[in-house]
């Protein structure tokens, strides 16, 4: 009997197998020295991650690679977004097929996004026009971020084209943003759990309760969208996850912050790193307007 | 992950795409919705149809895809709801299926699937609402009977049901999950007053039941006396994922159609609105790939795990009434008009945050048992 939407064993197995791979390459203390040094891309973790197929996860075997496909490689970047690997993981990875020594670790890509890029300075090639890039003072301690024309723009019009942007870069990217939108629901249920006030748990108390709970449905909703639009790698499937992803990453990044309480304002506790980055991944591919639109065009038809 | 059909089941859809191109045309035209004993004929006219054609059992025997499937096509093909016979088919006759004695399996189910029986459900009453297990109708034993007083509530077709599947107290010292027994009581018994209660959209979709000494034979109880919560529960985790399936298409032919309404009355011009149709638009297909995600888990598990099943109903709900409100901003001023479309959709969606289980209440389900929080109040 089909409409077998579910992980297959392997599927698993290769969720499992990454996770434990970042646990042991970018554990805590990874993440929180590189907080430490902005900046700095680690290149033994990149070679890491090329030595176990990260970036050549969908060349074909006969060219070196693991071949296989798109549901695969976004579960492998939903553990990375859940790790919080910093890096240009997503441009190095569609790269992998064009630009030597990518597949391997040995070569960082990072890639023009519209008016950002991402790791400018730390990548050895940088795909797309970055005439007039300047440098901008990043929101997220882990990205670096370059901005093309260096000067804010003019209020203009907003860009509802077409999407500009690779659709698997806005998938990929939106499996980053389920992997923050899982995390972040798990540490705060973590913290519900154990901070006890007025005597008992927090997790007690019907209004924390219910934040966590809308943390579990926004991602659990945003899986099954991201995980059928890497199925079908249809557009419109596409823009649907992205939103959905982005709504989970970020509002539940926040949601987590706040039943964190005043801890979760403090630089010591990730809370901040994960909502930082869903930001960040938010502004991606055009951001949430270009999805929206595309959504719009397909339905009115 | 796999998103494609087997070819028995497209063959499936095939047949009954042919089959309901064929018979849908030959249907009576639909009753006035204020006309119960007519909207029961059409609804129990309709399962005849369909157990005429062998599609009777499709709840019930049929895989969780092959139902998915079902749902689908007739939605799409703008065929009956499931109406009048929606406690028979989804609710009593499956409880009675899995925990009656083979007696009450062949006085009941039968006619069930050929269309000649209505069944309503006597749960809620006033004041055990969300609490369900606070219900207080009471049941003694007299004779052969059991004599039942009390008061029921949110009964839908109590106007022409046949049967009732009723939760009676039949322990008033036992703890309260334990002194509950499930009944089918005929609703031609003498005691019985119902009481039609009118929505705020007008009609009367419900009522109130009266009950007054009723006598119910104790051949009709299902299960053992006190057992009730226990064979109630058999019925309500019944529909594996599948029990939306056709509002969730139906929510999307609606998205499509105010898209095209607002493209032709110039507000689709407004960005503001056109994204949010955008946003709404990968909602519906969201909620479609979670019901896909739970039918699958069904067939597989057995069962839909909680998560999804809650996960479905806080989202939809929620979607629904997001859906009928941006109708409201294509319809401008129109949207005060009930003759307009979707005006009186919208004032019906209000339920869905209410009806079996409050948005309030599905939350702290999913945060004491799925997510293992301690238990709060």
């Amino acid at each position: 009997m089909s409409v077998r939407f579910q992980l297959t064993d392997d599927q698993r197995a290769l969720q499992a197998g990454v996770r434990e791979l970042l646990g042991r390459c970018f554990g805590r203390e990874a993440l929180r020295a590189a907080v430490a040094a902005p900046g700095r891309l680690d290149r033994a973790l990149w070679r890491a991650l090329g030595g176990a197929g990260f970036f050549a996860l969908r060349l074909p075997e006969a060219a070196g690679g693991v071949g296989l496909g798109l549901p695969e490689a976004v579960l492998a970047f939903e553990e990375a977004g859940r790790a919080l690997v910093p890096g240009p993981l997503i441009a190095t990875h569609l790269a992998a097929a064009a630009v030597p020594g990518a597949a391997t670790g040995e070569t960082v890509v990072a890639a023009v996004d519209g008016e950002l890029v991402e790791w400018l300075a730390a990548a050895d090639r940088v795909l797309g026009d970055t005439a007039g890039v300047a440098p901008v003072r990043s929101i997220d301690p882990l990205t670096p971020l370059h901005r093309i024309n260096g000067t804010a723009p003019a209020a203009g019009p907003v860009r509802t084209g077409p999407m500009s942007t690779d659709p698997v870069a806005v998938l990929l990217t939106a499996a980053e943003q389920l992997g923050t939108a899982a995390r972040v629901c798990e540490l705060a249920v973590q913290h519900a759990r154990t901070r006890e006030q007025f005597g008992r748990p927090i997790g007690a108390f019907q209004a924390v309760q219910h934040l966590c709970a809308d943390l579990l449905v926004r991602s659990e909703i945003a899986r099954v969208a991201v995980y059928a639009a890497a199925v079908t790698a249809d557009p419109a499937d596409i823009a649907a996850a992205r939103l959905l992803a982005d709504e989970a990453a970020v509002r539940g990044a926040r949601d987590c912050l706040q039943v964190h309480g005043g801890m979760g304002f403090t630089w010591e506790a990730d809370v901040h790193l994960h909502l930082k980055r869903a930001w960040v991944r938010a502004e991606r591919g055009g951001g949430s307007t270009q999805s929206e639109e595309l959504l719009a065009v397909r339905l009115a038809g | 992950m796999d998103l494609s059909y087997t070819p028995e089941e497209e063959e499936f859809r095939a047949r009954l795409r042919e089959w309901l191109a064929k018979v849908l045309p030959t249907l009576p035209a639909k009753p006035s919705p204020d006309d119960w004993p007519a909207r029961r004929a059409y609804d129990l006219g309709w399962q005849r149809t369909l157990h005429d054609a062998g599609y009777a059992e499709v709840h019930w025997d049929a895989s969780p895809t092959t139902r998915l499937i079902f749902l689908e096509e007739t939605e799409r093909a703008g065929a009956p709801y499931v109406g009048a016979n929606f406690v028979g088919l989804l609710h009593a006759g499956p409880t009675i299926a899995a925990e009656g004695t083979a007696g009450q399996r062949a006085r009941w189910l039968p006619p069930i699937l050929r269309g000649e029986e209505v069944w309503c459900q006597g749960f809620s009453e006033p004041d055990a609402g969300s609490d369900l297990a606070a219900l207080r109708t009471r049941a003694w034993r007299d004779g052969d009977d059991y004599v039942v007083s009390g008061s029921k509530i949110w009964t839908s077709h109590a106007e022409v049901a046949d049967w009732c599947e009723l939760l009676v107290r039949t322990d008033p010292d036992a703890p309260r999950h334990r002194g509950i027994t499930w009944l089918a009581m005929p609703m031609d018994a003498d005691g019985i007053t119902v009481r039609p209660l009118r929505t705020l959209a007008g009609s009367a979709e419900f009522a109130e039941v009266f009950l007054d000494e009723v006598r119910v034979p104790a051949g009709n109880r299902v299960g053992a006396e006190n057992d009730g919560w226990r064979v109630t529960m058999v019925t309500l985790s019944f529909e594996r994922g599948t029990a939306f399936v056709g509002e969730v298409v139906a929510c999307r032919r609606v998205l499509g159609e105010l898209a095209r309404a607002a493209r032709e009355n110039g507000r689709w011009d407004d960005p503001v609105l056109r994204r949010r149709f955008g946003r709404l638009e990968a909602e519906f297909r969201a909620l479609w790939r979670l019901t896909q995600w739970n039918v699958s888990a069904a067939e597989t598990g057995g069962g839909v795990p909680g998560t999804g099943a809650s996960v479905f109903k806080l989202r939809y709900s929620h979607a629904r009434q997001e859906l009928y409100d941006a109708a409201a901003d294509v319809l401008g001023p129109d949207r005060l008009d009930l003759d307009r479309p979707w005006v009186i959709d919208r004032l019906s969606s209000l339920s869905y945050t209410i009806a079996a289980g409050t948005s309030q209440i599905q939350r702290t389900i999913v945060a004491e048992r799925i997510l293992g929080l301690p238990r709060g109040r």
